[in-house]
């Protein structure tokens, strides 16, 4: 009797699961989409390079060291201050959900523009994160505004 | 025509949900069976473990436990980040069985060290050290106002700024001073950065500092730097055989991520070493330019200082007396000296290794107690696992999201061997005994 409550009740989960994936192939037909998310794509190499080392795979970041990715003010917030991050690096003290973390980020500058609007595309599009796309053009600006 | 679709589309599901109940309803036997007995520990047969005290928020580092049973704890995160005070940073826990009650709580300050010698209890914040005196029970006599005995050391970036202490029994203080540095590059953790020439952090920090037990208002200049190229030390003791202080470093990051042509990511995981040193006063042990490779047991340039992963160093750089994986972060360092564990216990070495992070994208590792066998004062054999499951699940292990974290040791008048949790959501202590 409770055994056949918890099939169905993961039959359903599965079930709403399942439409939940059909949603979402839907719009990546479309080419706005699909460029979204091959930027979303390449982002992951790039993420998986680069910054999973101390950000983590699950974007949750390190301990007292490294700060999450996941629904923060700096990822979510204004484009600009968050490519200057990637690109000027970040060495000051910050508060996130009463946390602090000590470690420094590394200027990472070294990475094209194409790679940083894809990683930072993927940063918004990942880890419970919803934001808008980075676009190339953004970075640019941002990198002829570095200090 | 509708259900018929419906019965089409929900029959594999409900196959596959069968399948998941099924498996998830077949009781695995656990690979320890005491393990829910021992606070969720595996242990060797005999061992037994309980958590005497589960929720210690701020987190518990070192301890020091007080001849008459009771042990001191002390606590890392004592105020927000504007600075308001919210709970005390030292806790005497009375301890009985496998029971624990907070006796007291005093000391303003958060911090990291916490030691007992001669009638005094020492502890540190990341800047300075002070003493209480304590009575004849091992209560502070006047735990509002300590002596200040070291002042204005350096906690620059917050980057190892916890400062382990000890003192010896000439009335030595020994302090840690970590780096402020992950490996003296000009720009710090930046691929392809190079070492600064004649690493300035050396001058007063990467080291052990020694300081007078018993005097007021020490600096630097009072102090003396007993050895130094030790890039960060949370876990010191005394050996008494060999009558020396020994320490476990914590090993530099990213030898992949900032010199990839060297190594891969899977070499970045293992490597270097964290390594346990035996000091003398003036010993070098070469941070940061070189570190030990445990696979090829040889001290390697670093690649900040033109290495290449290959090129060894023969020099002025002491070896370490052993070396495990790296990043593990060593916190706790302990010499068995008690008599209720078994004979091959004595005299050897516990290792608290608090867990990694630095070995993404590759599994974290540590979050366990190590055991290094001795023989005559000289680490003999191989360490195994001691202590385990302070994570949770194999998946937090390697997702470094760990429960609980070991990061203090220390051993009880009755041999009873005591494991901080210094995770500041929980925070906790555990007790491990032997049952012949």
């Amino acid at each position: 009797m409770k055994l056949y409550k918890i099939a169905a009740i993961c039959a359903l989960t599965l079930l709403s699961s399942t439409s939940i994936f059909a949603q979402a192939k839907k719009p990546a037909t479309s080419p706005a989409t699909g460029t979204l998310s091959a930027s979303i794509a390449r982002g992951k190499l790039v993420y998986s390079k680069i910054c999973v080392t101390c950000h983590m795979a699950d974007g949750l970041g390190a301990g007292a060291m490294n700060p999450p990715l996941a629904k923060t003010v700096y990822v979510l917030g204004a484009k600009p201050k968050l490519a200057a991050i990637v690109l000027n690096g970040f060495n000051e003290s910050i508060e996130i959900d009463g946390n602090t973390f000590s470690n420094v980020m590394p200027s990472q500058d070294f990475l094209k523009d194409q790679e940083i609007a894809d990683v930072l595309t993927y940063v918004r599009h990942s880890f419970g994160n919803k934001a808008s796309a980075v676009t190339v053009a953004e970075v640019k600006k941002a990198r002829a505004a570095k200090k | 025509m509708k259900s018929k679709k419906l019965l089409t589309l929900l029959l594999p599901i409900v196959a596959v949900a069968g399948f998941i109940v099924f498996n998830a309803l077949k009781i695995d036997p656990p690979k320890h069976k005491n393990a829910a007995d021992n606070a969720g520990l595996t242990l060797p047969a005999g061992f037994k473990a309980s958590l005497i005290i589960s929720s210690v928020p701020g987190g518990v580092r070192e301890m020091a436990p007080t001849p008459n049973g009771d042990l001191y704890l002390k606590v890392m995160n004592t105020a927000n980040r504007a600075g308001v005070i919210l709970r005390k940073g030292i806790i005497l826990l009375h301890v009985d069985g496998d029971k624990a009650t907070i006796k007291t709580s005093f000391g303003k300050f958060m911090g990291s060290g916490v030691y007992l010698k001669n009638g005094y209890l020492y502890a540190s914040n990341d800047t300075d050290v002070y003493r209480f005196k304590l009575n004849s029970n091992y209560e502070p006599v006047d735990p509002d106002h300590p002596e200040k005995l070291v002042v204005g050391l350096i906690a620059r970036n917050g980057e190892h700024q916890p400062k382990a202490i000890l003192v010896d029994d000439n009335n030595n203080l020994y302090v840690n001073i970590g780096a402020f540095s992950n490996s003296c590059q000009v720009e710090d953790r930046k691929l392809h950065s190079m070492g600064k020439p004649g690493c300035p952090v050396l001058d007063s920090a990467a080291g052990i500092w020694m300081f007078k037990a018993d005097k007021v208002g020490q600096h630097y200049k009072d102090g003396i730097r007993y050895a130094t190229g030790l890039r960060n030390v949370v876990g010191m003791d005394w050996n008494k055989q060999d009558n020396q202080l020994f320490v476990m470093q914590h090993g530099r990051d990213g030898l992949y991520s900032m010199f990839p042509e060297y190594y891969d990511a899977k070499q970045s995981a293992e490597l270097p070493a964290e390594c346990l040193y035996a000091l003398k006063k003036g010993d070098n042990a070469g941070w940061p330019y070189i570190y030990y490779d445990q696979i090829q047991h040889k001290k390697i340039l670093a690649p900040e200082y033109g290495g290449d992963g290959k090129k060894s160093v023969d020099d002025k750089y002491i070896d370490p007396v052993a070396a495990y994986p790296g990043h593990m972060a060593p916190d706790g360092l302990l010499f068995y000296t008690g008599s209720q564990f078994p004979e091959k216990y004595k005299n050897g070495a516990f290792i608290a290794f608090h867990g990694s992070w630095n070995r993404a994208p590759e599994p974290q590792a540590g979050f366990f107690v190590v055991f290094q066998p001795f023989k005559n004062g000289k680490p003999d054999g191989k360490w195994e696992v001691f202590a385990n499951g302070f994570a949770g699940t194999q998946a937090q292990t390697e997702s470094g999201r760990a429960d609980r974290r070991p990061c203090g040791l220390a051993m009880g008048p009755d041999g009873s061997l005591y494991v901080s949790d210094d995770t500041a959501n929980k925070g906790g202590v555990y007790k491990i005994t032997y049952q012949k």
